[in-house]
C-alpha cells in the first residue's frame, strides 16, 4: 500500500531554476517523428556547470530531446522540431544556425562506445583538427590534457597509436569522452553511457562525469536510477512525450511530487 | 500501487505486521502495568515484566529486516520513508515497553506497602491519558491516518499538566506525612515513566507525519513543563 | 520428464544422415575444384617456360609465348579497376549515405542488382555499340570499359553493404563533433569499411579476370605485341579461347599455360592484397 496514497499529489511539478544559472534552456519543445507528435510542449532549464539526469520508461522520448539539444535530428528528413532552446540566450533552433559549430559548443557521447578506426590521438585529435590548426607540441598537450580529464590517460599514455579499437568497452567509452572534451565544447550530452559497461567501468565514468561537471553543462539520459541518483543534480523524469516532474534530485528520491514519479522511481510501474 | 517486483511489497509489509504486532503488545503492556498499581496484582505486575523480553525481540527483529532490505532493496522516497520510520518508531515502542517493566517493578514494591488511594487514582486517571493517547496514535499507525496523528502530536501538553499536578502532589504528601516518602517515591517515578511514555507517543506521531507527508513537523506546539518558573 | 527412446533415437539418427549428406556434399564439390586445379596445375605447368613471358602469341608450329595476351590483359584489367573502382565506390556510399529509402536510391539499387547479374555477352554487344561501331575500329580502351562496366556493380554492392554494416553512432558521433557528412565518410566511413570495399574489389578483379564474352567484341585480338590501347589488343581469356579450340597440341599448351597464369595471379593478388590490410589485433 503506497502511503501517498492519502495526499493529493499534482499531476506535473516542474521546479524553477535560477534565470541566472541556466545554460540551455528549453521552452515549449515538441517533436515529430513523421506524423508521430513525440515531444510535447517539453520545457526543462538546464543549470550550468550541473548534472541533469533524464529518466523515464522507455518510448518517454528522453533521447529524443537529448538529440534536439545538438540538432542531431537534422541528419534526418522528416524528422522535425518546434519551440526554442535557448543557448546562451541565441535560439539554436532558429534557421541559419550553423549546425557544425553548435555541435562543436555540444558535445555528444553515445549508447555505444564508437571508437574511430584509427590511432588514439588521432581519435582524440580528430575534432580539434576540424577547426583549429594546432603546431605538433600543442596538439598532444591537447591530446593529453583530455585523455586526463577522462580518467584515461594512465592507461593509454604508452600506446597512443594504437588502434583505438583495442581497447576495452570501458575505455573506449573513455576515449569518446576525451574526443568530445578536446575539443574544448561548452556542453556535453551523454546517452545513456554505462549500459554497455561492467560495474567498475561505469564507476570510472560516474566519477569522470563527476569530474567533468566542474567545467561543462552535463545531461544525461539514462536507464539506471540509481546512476540518476548518484551522479546529477536536478532530475527530470518523463513519460508518453512530456516532462512530469524536474526538481532537485535528493528531493525527487525522498518526496517526489506526483503520483507517476514517485511510482516510476519505486518500481512500482507499469 | 504495487511494486512491479512483488516480493518486495511483500517484505515492506512483513515490516509493517510485526511494527503492529509490537504496537499491540506495548499498549497492553502498558494498561497492564498501570493496572497493576492501582489494583495492586503483583501477579499482573509480574506477567508484565516476563513479557516485555519479547517486545525487545521484535524489535530487533524488525532493524533486522529493515536493514537488509536497505541493502538489497535500494528503496526510495516513500518506501525509504516506510522503512526508516519503521526502525524509528519500534525504538519508541521498544522504550515504551521498558518504561512499563519499571513500572510493574515498582508496583511490586508499592504492593507490599500500605494502600496510597488518593494518590494512585491520579495515576490512574494519569494514566488513562496516556494509554489513550498511544492507542490513538497506534491507530493512526495502522490506518495512516495523517489528520489523526498531528491530534496527537497536539495534545503533548495535557500530560506534561497531569505530571505537573501529581508532582505537586506527591510533593504535598511527603512533606506532611514522612511514613509516606517511600510509596510516594516509587509512584513520582511512575508517573515520570508515564510523562516519558506519553513523549513516546508523540514521537511516534512526528515520525509518522514525516513517512507519510515527507514534511518534519517542527511547528512551536503548546508546551508545558514542570521545570518553568511559572509553574511553581 | 518422460524420455521418449524412440524419438531420442531417430533423432540421433536424422542427426547422422543430415551432417553426414553435409560432408559428402562438401567432399564432391571440394573434389571437384582439387580436380580442376589439378587438371591446370598439371597441364598448365607443362607449357611453362621462359618464352612465355618473351614473345607473343604464335602462328602454329612455331615457338611462341603469352607476353602480348599478358600485358594486354593486365592493361585492360587495370582500366576496367579503375573505372570501376571510383563508380563503385562513390555510388555504393552515395546508396548507403545518401539515398536512404529514397525511390531514386530503390531503382538505383535495383538496376545496379540487375547489371550484377547481366550476361557479359549483352555487356560486350553494348561497348561495341559505342566504342567500337562509331570510331571504327576495336580497341583495348573499349575492352578496359566493358570490364569496368562488369565489375562497377560488384563493387558497387559491395561497398554499400560494407557501409551499411557501420554502426549508425560512428557516424552520429563523426557529425556531434562538427564534421561536415562528406568529412564523416572520406575519414571514418570508408577507413572503416577498408577491408571490406577491399573485398569487393577483389571479387570484381576475380570476376573480370577470366571473361571473355565482352573482349571479343571490344578488343578483339591481337597476334602482336602491342601498348595501342586505341586498337585491338590481345587478352589471355581470348587467347585461351582460340587456342584452345584449335587441333594443334603446342597451342593447345599455351592456352593451359594461360588459364594456369590467370589463376596464379588472381590468387597472388588476392593474397598480397590481403596481406597489406591485416586488422588490428584486439
Amino acid at each position: 500500500m503506497s502511503s501517498t496514497a492519502t495526499l493529493e499529489l499534482p499531476d506535473v511539478s516542474i521546479a524553477t531554476v535560477d534565470k541566472a544559472k541556466v545554460k540551455l534552456d528549453v521552452q515549449n519543445l515538441d517533436f515529430f517523428y513523421g506524423k508521430n507528435h513525440s515531444l510535447k510542449s517539453v520545457s526543462i532549464p538546464f543549470e550550468a556547470n550541473a548534472v541533469t539526469a533524464l529518466i523515464g520508461p522507455s518510448g518517454c522520448g528522453k533521447s529524443t530531446l537529448l538529440r534536439t539539444l545538438n540538432r542531431m535530428y537534422a541528419l534526418y528528413p522528416g524528422q522535425k522540431a518546434t519551440g526554442k532552446i535557448m543557448l546562451d540566450g541565441e535560439d539554436i533552433l532558429r534557421p541559419g544556425v550553423n549546425l557544425s559549430m553548435l555541435r562543436a559548443k555540444i558535445g555528444m557521447v553515445f549508447q555505444k562506445p564508437t571508437p574511430f578506426p584509427m590511432s588514439i590521438f588521432d581519435n582524440v585529435a580528430f575534432g580539434v583538427r576540424l577547426y583549429e590548426t594546432l603546431g605538433k607540441a600543442e596538439m598532444g598537450e591537447r591530446v593529453e590534457e583530455s585523455l586526463r580529464r577522462a580518467a584515461l590517460w594512465d592507461e593509454v599514455k604508452d600506446k597512443l597509436q594504437t588502434s583505438g579499437l583495442g581497447l576495452s568497452g570501458g575505455q573506449q567509452q573513455r576515449l569518446c569522452v576525451a574526443r568530445c572534451i578536446a575539443v574544448k565544447p561548452e556542453i556535453l550530452l551523454l546517452d545513456e553511457p554505462t549500459s554497455a559497461l561492467d560495474p567498475i567501468s561505469s564507476a570510472k565514468l560516474e566519477e569522470t562525469v563527476t569530474q567533468l561537471k566542474n567545467d561543462y553543462t552535463i545531461v544525461i539520459v539514462t536507464h539506471n536510477l540509481g546512476q540518476a541518483a548518484r551522479v546529477s543534480k536536478y532530475t527530470g523524469f518523463m513519460y508518453l512525450g512530456e516532462l512530469v516532474e524536474f526538481g532537485e534530485t535528493a528531493e525527487m528520491f525522498t518526496k517526489p511530487l506526483t503520483v507517476r514519479g514517485s511510482d516510476y522511481i519505486t518500481g512500482r510501474f507499469g | 500501487m504495487e511494486h512491479t517486483v512483488r516480493a518486495y511489497d511483500a517484505e515492506l509489509d512483513a515490516i509493517t505486521a510485526e511494527l503492529a504486532r509490537m504496537g499491540g503488545l506495548a499498549e497492553a503492556e502498558v494498561a497492564d502495568a498501570i493496572r497493576s498499581i492501582s489494583t495492586r496484582d503483583m501477579a499482573l505486575a509480574s506477567s508484565v515484566i516476563a513479557r516485555d523480553a519479547k517486545l525487545d525481540g521484535l524489535e530487533m527483529d524488525i532493524e533486522r529486516k529493515a536493514v537488509r532490505l536497505i541493502a538489497l532493496r535500494q528503496p526510495v522516497a516513500d518506501d525509504l520513508r516506510r522503512v526508516v520510520a519503521a526502525m524509528k518508531i519500534s525504538m519508541n515502542l521498544e522504550r515504551c515497553g521498558d518504561l512499563a517493566k519499571n513500572i510493574a517493578k515498582r508496583a511490586l514494591v508499592i504492593a507490599e506497602s500500605e494502600p496510597v488511594t488518593p494518590l494512585t487514582s491520579s495515576i490512574e486517571r494519569m494514566g488513562e491519558l496516556v494509554t489513550a493517547r498511544l492507542k490513538d496514535v497506534l491507530d493512526a499507525l495502522t490506518s495512516r491516518e495523517v489528520e489523526q496523528a498531528i491530534t496527537v502530536w497536539m495534545q503533548d501538553h495535557e500530560v506534561d499538566e497531569h505530571y505537573d499536578s501529581i508532582f505537586r502532589e506527591l510533593l504535598t504528601y511527603m512533606m506532611g506525612d514522612p511514613r509516606m516518602i517511600t510509596a510516594c517515591a516509587h509512584l513520582l517515578f511512575v508517573a515520570k515513566n508515564l510523562e516519558r511514555i506519553g513523549d513516546h507517543a508523540t514521537n511516534i506521531a512526528e515520525i509518522l507525519h514525516y513517512e507519510i507527508t515527507g514534511v518534519e513537523l517542527t511547528d512551536e506546539r503548546p508546551k508545558s513543563d514542570a521545570l518553568t518558573p511559572q509553574a511553581f | 520428464m518422460a524420455v521418449s527412446a524412440r524419438r531420442v533415437a531417430t533423432r540421433r539418427l536424422s542427426n547422422v544422415l543430415f551432417v553426414g549428406f553435409c560432408f559428402a556434399v562438401t567432399v564432391i564439390a571440394l573434389g571437384a575444384l582439387a580436380l580442376i586445379l589439378f587438371s591446370l596445375v598439371t597441364q598448365g605447368i607443362g607449357g611453362m617456360n621462359l618464352d612465355i613471358f618473351t614473345k607473343s602469341t604464335p602462328a602454329a608450329g612455331t615457338p611462341g609465348g603469352l607476353i602480348n595476351a599478358i600485358v594486354g590483359s593486365i592493361m585492360m584489367a587495370a582500366v576496367g579497376m579503375v573505372i570501376a573502382l571510383v563508380i563503385g565506390i562513390l555510388a555504393g556510399t552515395w546508396l548507403a549515405e545518401y539515398a536512404g529509402v529514397s525511390r531514386l536510391g530503390a531503382i538505383v539499387r535495383f538496376l545496379n542488382d540487375v547489371l550484377l547479374s547481366a550476361p557479359s555477352i549483352l555487356i560486350g554487344l553494348f561497348v561495341y555499340e559505342i566504342l567500337v561501331f562509331p570510331f571504327k575500329t576495336f580497341s583495348g580502351f573499349a575492352g578496359g570499359v566493358s570490364l569496368a562496366l562488369l565489375a562497377a556493380p560488384v563493387i558497387t554492392r559491395t561497398t554499400e553493404d560494407v557501409l551499411k554494416l557501420q554502426p549508425i553512432a560512428l557516424r552520429e558521433s563523426g557529425v556531434a563533433l562538427g564534421s561536415p557528412v562528406w568529412h564523416v565518410i572520406r575519414n571514418i566511413l570508408w577507413r572503416g569499411a577498408a577491408s571490406g570495399i577491399l573485398t569487393g574489389a577483389l571479387l570484381a578483379f576475380a570476376r573480370i579476370s577470366g571473361e571473355t564474352a565482352p573482349l571479343l567484341f571490344t578488343a578483339l585480338n591481337n597476334q602482336f605485341f602491342s601498348w595501342d590501347m586505341g586498337h585491338p589488343m590481345a587478352s589471355l581469356p581470348v587467347v585461351i579461347f582460340q587456342d584452345a579450340l584449335t587441333p594443334y597440341p603446342d597451342l593447345n599448351k599455351l592456352a593451359w599455360a594461360g588459364a594456369l597464369l590467370i589463376a596464379g595471379s588472381v590468387l597472388a593478388v588476392t593474397i598480397t592484397a590481403r596481406a597489406f590490410s591485416r586488422e588490428p589485433k584486439r
